[in-house]
């Protein structure tokens, strides 16, 4: 059986595939973030450190995971796109990024409201923290190159090899402030570090980072369906959806 | 084609000479970004000595980013760059030549003056060779990384600011290691690893940002 | 995790602040992107027509 790897790189033939994946990832991120805040608020223990600050990592750490998976997707779309010139990778892209940066906010703040019952300050230079501003940059940068250039090809392609150099630099920055934290004896702990985790917490946290990424594909597939009807409004299959939606 | 080459460089440089107002501009600011500091965090020596290399490394790095959007935009503006794309010299060599002459022209007069401005802070006289040999090694990589981002905005509108939002994230490491550099030297420890990790760096990024900013340049030159 | 009383849930143990400001803002905010995307897609379908 020889498989079309292409059939799905039209916009008008995955128009409707993404939105019964929006609908299927969205139910499902439903019931995993239940199952996970359930868990995390009614199975897992107090810590023993920290109290019951800590349940902030049921979303600090699924949000941090998914800014940075979530850039790497994007970069991998993006040079899909730039390789084999699919206006539907692209899109993808384009469509990833401000979700990215959702979560990436929502890292660095609860990351912040866990650092100061923790540590006492609002923001600590962290390593990790720190990525995570950097990685909020590159977000940005992304967003606004591509918010700049009126040309959605040329958006596209550029918004690719920014991707492209931020993920083969992303390492690089981690490694860099993580190596610049330990050499300023910053914080002392890792936010990764503290709790020791009981199975329970750990759990509690799998589930979350799953609900996170249904939730990330949901809202990226609902995304992509809006930048496809924007750029695709000239054409037939686009119109003839908007005559039949609500 | 070592000609062609020849002939790029001078030719920037024949035109940075004829507008100095830009060189001495990046300078100006340079110098005038460092002078803000001890004005804004006070005049207490010891304080000023400690945070030396963060001031010198981050005005440097802003300094060299004020200039970048020229890199490829005059050329763009008269037709020369669409000449230059068409020609027989690879693009990327051609990058390459014109990244070089921008960070003679911007980069290398930030390297001649960092000492005396570091007298501003009262930096030990030995700290001086490793000031300028950081500065000397990592201004090329922030010029090679700066071109990319001066590719992939040629002629948008709100340039400048764009260009410093999306190559900031870039700059980083490179000021980690650079700054580092200068407070290893200062701690006693020595700043040869992170001298050679900027020269691992700029290595890394003339044999790579070269070509991908031919490539960007190919995008945003329809 | 026998909470005892709504109260002691709400309280978290005296860090409700920040427990619930985290989870607080994390709602509002994919509450946000939500109907931003709503709308992003009525505006879609609004131009083509």
């Amino acid at each position: 059986m020889s498989i079309n790897w292409f059939k799905y790189s039209s916009p008008q033939t995955f128009f409707p595939v993404a939105g019964r994946l929006a609908l299927v990832f969205g139910a499902l991120a439903l019931l995993a973030c239940a199952a996970g805040l359930y868990l995390g608020f009614f199975v897992a223990p107090t810590d023993a450190q920290q109290g019951e600050s800590y349940r902030i990592i049921f979303i600090h750490v699924p949000a941090a995971w998914m800014s940075m998976f979530l850039y790497f997707v994007m970069a991998f779309w993006a040079g899909l796109g730039l390789a084999f010139n699919t206006r539907l990778s692209g899109m993808m892209a384009s469509a990833i990024a401000p979700t990215g940066a959702l979560f990436t906010f929502i890292a660095l703040w609860t990351g912040s409201l866990w650092g100061r019952p923790a540590w006492g300050t609002w923001w600590v230079w962290d390593a990790r923290l720190t990525s995570e501003l950097v990685l909020l940059f590159l977000y940005f940068g992304f967003m606004a190159l591509q918010a700049a250039i009126d040309d959605p090809r040329r958006a596209d392609k550029a918004g690719a090899v920014l991707a492209l150099v931020g993920v083969v630099d992303l390492p690089i920055i981690y490694f860099s402030v993580q190596w610049w934290n330990t050499l300023h004896q910053g914080a002392s702990v890792s936010l990764t570090k503290a709790p020791t985790m009981a199975a329970t917490m750990l759990a509690g946290m799998l589930v979350m980072i799953f609900g996170f990424w249904f939730y990330s594909i949901a809202a990226v597939m609902l995304r992509a369906r809006c930048i496809m009807l924007e750029r695709e409004r000239g054409s037939e299959w686009a119109g003839q959806h908007a005559r039949g939606a609500a | 084609m070592i000609a062609a080459l020849r002939c790029v460089i001078f030719r920037d440089l024949r035109l940075a000479a004829r507008r100095s107002s830009d060189v001495l501009t990046v300078a100006l600011f340079f110098v005038i970004v460092v002078s803000l500091f001890p004005l804004g965090i006070g005049p207490d020596p010891k304080l000023l000595r400690t945070v030396a290399p963060g001031v010198l490394w981050v005005a440097a790095l802003l300094a060299s980013m004020l200039a970048l959007s020229r890199v490829f935009a005059a050329d763009h503006a008269d037709g020369t760059l669409e000449q230059m794309m068409l020609g027989a010299t690879p693009l990327g060599l051609v990058v390459a030549a014109k990244v070089l002459a921008h960070w003679l022209v911007t980069g290398l007069p930030l390297v001649l003056i960092s000492p005396v401005l570091a007298l501003q802070f009262d930096l030990p006289r030995e700290l001086f060779g490793v000031l300028v040999l950081s500065l000397a090694l990592g201004t090329p990589v922030l010029s090679l990384i700066g071109a990319i981002g001066a590719a992939l905005t040629l002629g948008l509108r709100g340039a400048g600011a764009l260009l410093s939002l999306l190559v900031l994230p870039l700059y980083v490491p490179v000021l980690i290691v650079g700054a580092g550099a200068m407070e290893a030297a200062a701690s006693g420890l020595g700043g040869n690893a992170q001298l050679l990790l900027l020269a691992a760096m700029l290595i890394i990024a003339a044999a790579f940002a070269p070509w991908v900013a031919a490539a960007a340049l190919r995008i945003s030159v329809e | 995790m026998n909470w005892g009383s709504l109260d002691n849930f709400l309280a978290m143990g005296g860090y409700g602040l920040y427990v619930w400001g985290s989870y607080a803002v994390t709602l509002v905010l994919i509450a946000a992107e939500l109907i931003l995307l709503g709308r992003r897609r009525r505006n879609a379908v609004g131009r083509i027509r």
